[in-house]
């Protein structure tokens, strides 16, 4: 399959050492970045990582001490009422009107932005809500309390897009759920910036990440090519007795072969290899194959395991 | 829709969805209302009863003064027997020409005032007898308005109050929500302007506090409570409103400094509740100590008070809205002004 970095190449953001201390502690610490229109775009990091202040930096509600940020062309602090509906913003706790139902929440915010109200049932739609329209946000799970938030930065047809932590604290599921909603607006044309501790759920869903931690940007490339640079070995992993130890040693490519109770793991950095040579002995059973991930390239750039 | 009426909408439904909320504007000042209300129904037009022994024009006048209720005895010694044990002030026993007068002088006052009743109607029926022309015109009539009754001091007290309550509670808690749920920060992420939050606020707790002030002088004027609106009692339109203004710019301070609703319900409380017991809402603020009534003058829910009951109630004319109007005009934008200058968008 052949992923393609989206975007027409024009910035929607540009953000240039940006830094921002409470007391002691540098929330955000030298953070450079840039956003193409169309981009999706995530900032990956463990909590206390820096991720919202840096987003919320960039979204205008809030200064940095130092450095600079273009939002759309525009300098975003202080408040710059031309910019407002040309952002849709989600907030890191969802931001609702007391007692209001789904649809009077959107309603509410659709007139903020002097949009059309009919735009509500629009929006429940797109976050497949519209079943829940008359149910009041209390009454909401966390996954359709998510959505709505979603729903309610999108309600205005912003240009950009900006989503903290949207798939934080829901099962499965709802986080499946809702990839096909972010899938949906990226489908829009929208520019998406958006925070998460998943590090597997931004490999799948973004076109580029930065990983972020301690106030600082680690790296920031397409989430293939940082695996990629990372060199990190494959491990192709098989049913126990399928092949014996010195076997598999003698595979080409085989760097490492080892075997537990339950199976046995050989490692490679030419999985191709490997895996032909082990289809020309049919002996493939209870092939599982587990490349390097983003949480690899996490503990390589940090030396510690990630825990988000 | 406009921003400022989707907003007003959104804090009107958040108002009126809330039970504990619509129990607190309306239901629990009535409460007080008609308590008191029917409390006092009958106060200050009590009668005093007094025995009677015998027939005669005497106990027969003294029985249509409308100030005395007449309880008749067969003999004077048990009706005395009855003052003696302090069920009755006083007894009036005609026996042909002959009245006899017994009182308790334990109670000074009621004997003093029976006492002044029955010398007056003897010696008004004396001077009948005699067929003297009278020399000394008295001319007696009262100086309040004629439908001066409790309930015309009670009805403007509570409704100060609630609608007092109502603004306080109603503007401090829909900013410390707001901001605790983000939803100012989100707000501010609009093109729209804090005024239009403010505005719209303004306008739902001006609308709340119409539809409680049309329920409790609509309760008032039942006929088992009889308010009546009397003469000026239009003019207290303009002191209610900037009462109202008064207690929004409160509840903002209130709602500026606090950062949770318990907090901001609290600080509500120890705001209003003195207020309304030093301002005359459970009592008339003219029966308190003279300490009290100066306190009293420091707070906008005296002069609320005062201002509304000076139409209401004292029929003043318009020169009497000065006062409260500049007090509670002032108190609005010095008020204001402070919760402006502490305002915060988000917890810091
Ligand atoms: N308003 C604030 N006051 C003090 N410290 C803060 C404030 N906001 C964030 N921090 C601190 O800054 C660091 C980064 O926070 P944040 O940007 O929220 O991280 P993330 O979103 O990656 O979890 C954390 O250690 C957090 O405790
Ligand atoms: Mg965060």
């Amino acid at each position: 399959m052949f992923t393609q970095v989206n975007g027409t190449g024009n910035a929607a953001v540009v953000v240039e050492d940006i830094r921002k201390a409470y007391g002691d502690l540098k929330a955000v610490d030298g953070v450079s970045l840039s956003v193409t229109e169309g981009e999706f775009f995530g900032i990956l990091g463990p909590n206390g990582a820096g991720k919202t202040t840096t987003l919320e930096i960039i979204e205008g509600l809030r200064q940095p001490d130092s450095g600079s940020v273009r939002l759309l062309g525009e300098s975003p602090w202080p408040r710059r009422v031309s910019l407002l509906p040309r952002i849709g913003v989600q907030l890191q706790s969802s931001s609702f009107f007391e007692k209001l139902t789904a649809r009077e929440q959107l309603e509410t915010f659709a007139s903020l932005y002097g949009v059309n109200a009919v735009r509500a049932n629009e929006m429940l739609e797109l976050v497949g809500l519209a079943d829940k329209a008359d149910t009041r946000e209390d009454k909401l799970s966390g996954g359709q309390r998510q959505r709505l938030s979603i729903a309610c930065a999108l309600v205005h047809d912003p240009d950009v897009v900006f989503l903290d932590e949207p798939t934080a604290a829901l099962d499965p599921q709802a986080r499946r759920n809702l990839w096909d909603v972010l899938r949906a607006i990226q489908a829009r044309g929208k520019t998406i910036v958006y925070t998460t501790h998943y590090l597997d759920e931004a490999e799948i869903l973004c076109d580029r990440v930065a990983i972020m931690d301690k106030g600082r940007i680690l790296a920031m490339d397409r989430p293939a090519a940082l695996v990629r640079g990372l060199d990190a070995p494959t491990h192709v992993i098989l049913e126990l007795g399928s092949l014996s130890v010195s076997d598999a040693t003698a595979l080409p490519a085989a760097e490492d072969v080892t075997e537990d109770e339950l199976s046995l793991t050989i490692t490679t950095r030419r999985p191709a290899d490997t895996l032909s040579a082990l289809a020309d002995r049919g002996a493939l059973s209870g092939l599982q194959v587990r490349t390097a991930t983003l949480e690899d390239v996490f503990l390589d750039l940090t030396g510690r395991e990630y825990r988000a | 829709m406009t921003a400022f009426r989707s907003l007003s909408l959104a804090m009107l439904k958040g108002f009126y969805r809330d039970k504990a909320t619509l129990f607190f504007t309306f239901v629990f000042p009535l409460m007080f209302l008609i308590v008191f209300g029917l409390l006092f129904r009958d106060a200050g037009t009590d009668k005093i009863t007094i025995g009677a022994v015998g027939e005669g024009p005497v106990v027969t006048a003294l029985g249509e003064t409308g100030i005395l209720d007449l309880e008749h005895f067969d003999t004077l010694d048990e009706a005395v027997a009855k003052v003696s044990d302090g069920d009755l002030p006083a007894v009036v026993a005609q026996n042909g020409n002959e009245v006899v007068l017994r009182f308790a002088a334990s109670d000074q006052t009621q004997a003093g005032t029976v006492r002044g009743i029955v010398v007056g109607v003897v010696d008004k029926l004396n001077l009948i007898v005699t067929n003297q022309p009278l020399r000394y015109q008295l001319d007696v009539s009262n100086v309040e308005d004629a439908s001066l009754k409790p309930i015309q001091y009670i009805t403007p007290g509570i409704m100060s109050w609630g609608v007092a309550t109502t603004a306080v509670f109603g503007a401090a808690l829909t900013l410390v929500s707001w901001r605790k749920k983000q939803v100012l920060r989100r707000i501010r992420l609009a093109p729209i302007h804090a005024s239009t939050v403010l505005s719209s606020r303004v306008v739902v707790t001006i609308g709340v506090a119409i539809v409680q002030a049309v329920i409790f002088l609509g309760i008032g004027a039942l006929p088992v409570f009889g308010l009546q609106l009397v003469g000026t009692w239009a003019l207290a339109i303009p002191v209610f409103f900037l009462g109202v203004l008064a207690f929004f710019a409160i509840g903002m301070l209130v709602g500026a400094f606090c950062k949770t609703e318990e907090a901001a319900t609290g600080a509500a409380n120890i705001v209003v509740l003195p207020m309304a017991f030093l301002s005359g809402t459970f009592f008339p603020i003219d029966q308190a100590p003279p300490w009290m009534q100066s306190i009293s003058n420091a707070f906008p829910l005296r002069h609320m008070n005062d201002g509304i009951m000076d139409f209401l109630v004292r029929d003043q004319g318009a020169s009497a809205l000065v006062v409260p109007c500049l007090v509670l005009a002032g108190f609005t934008i010095v008020v204001g002004g402070i919760a402006a200058k502490v305002f915060q968008w988000e917890d810091s």
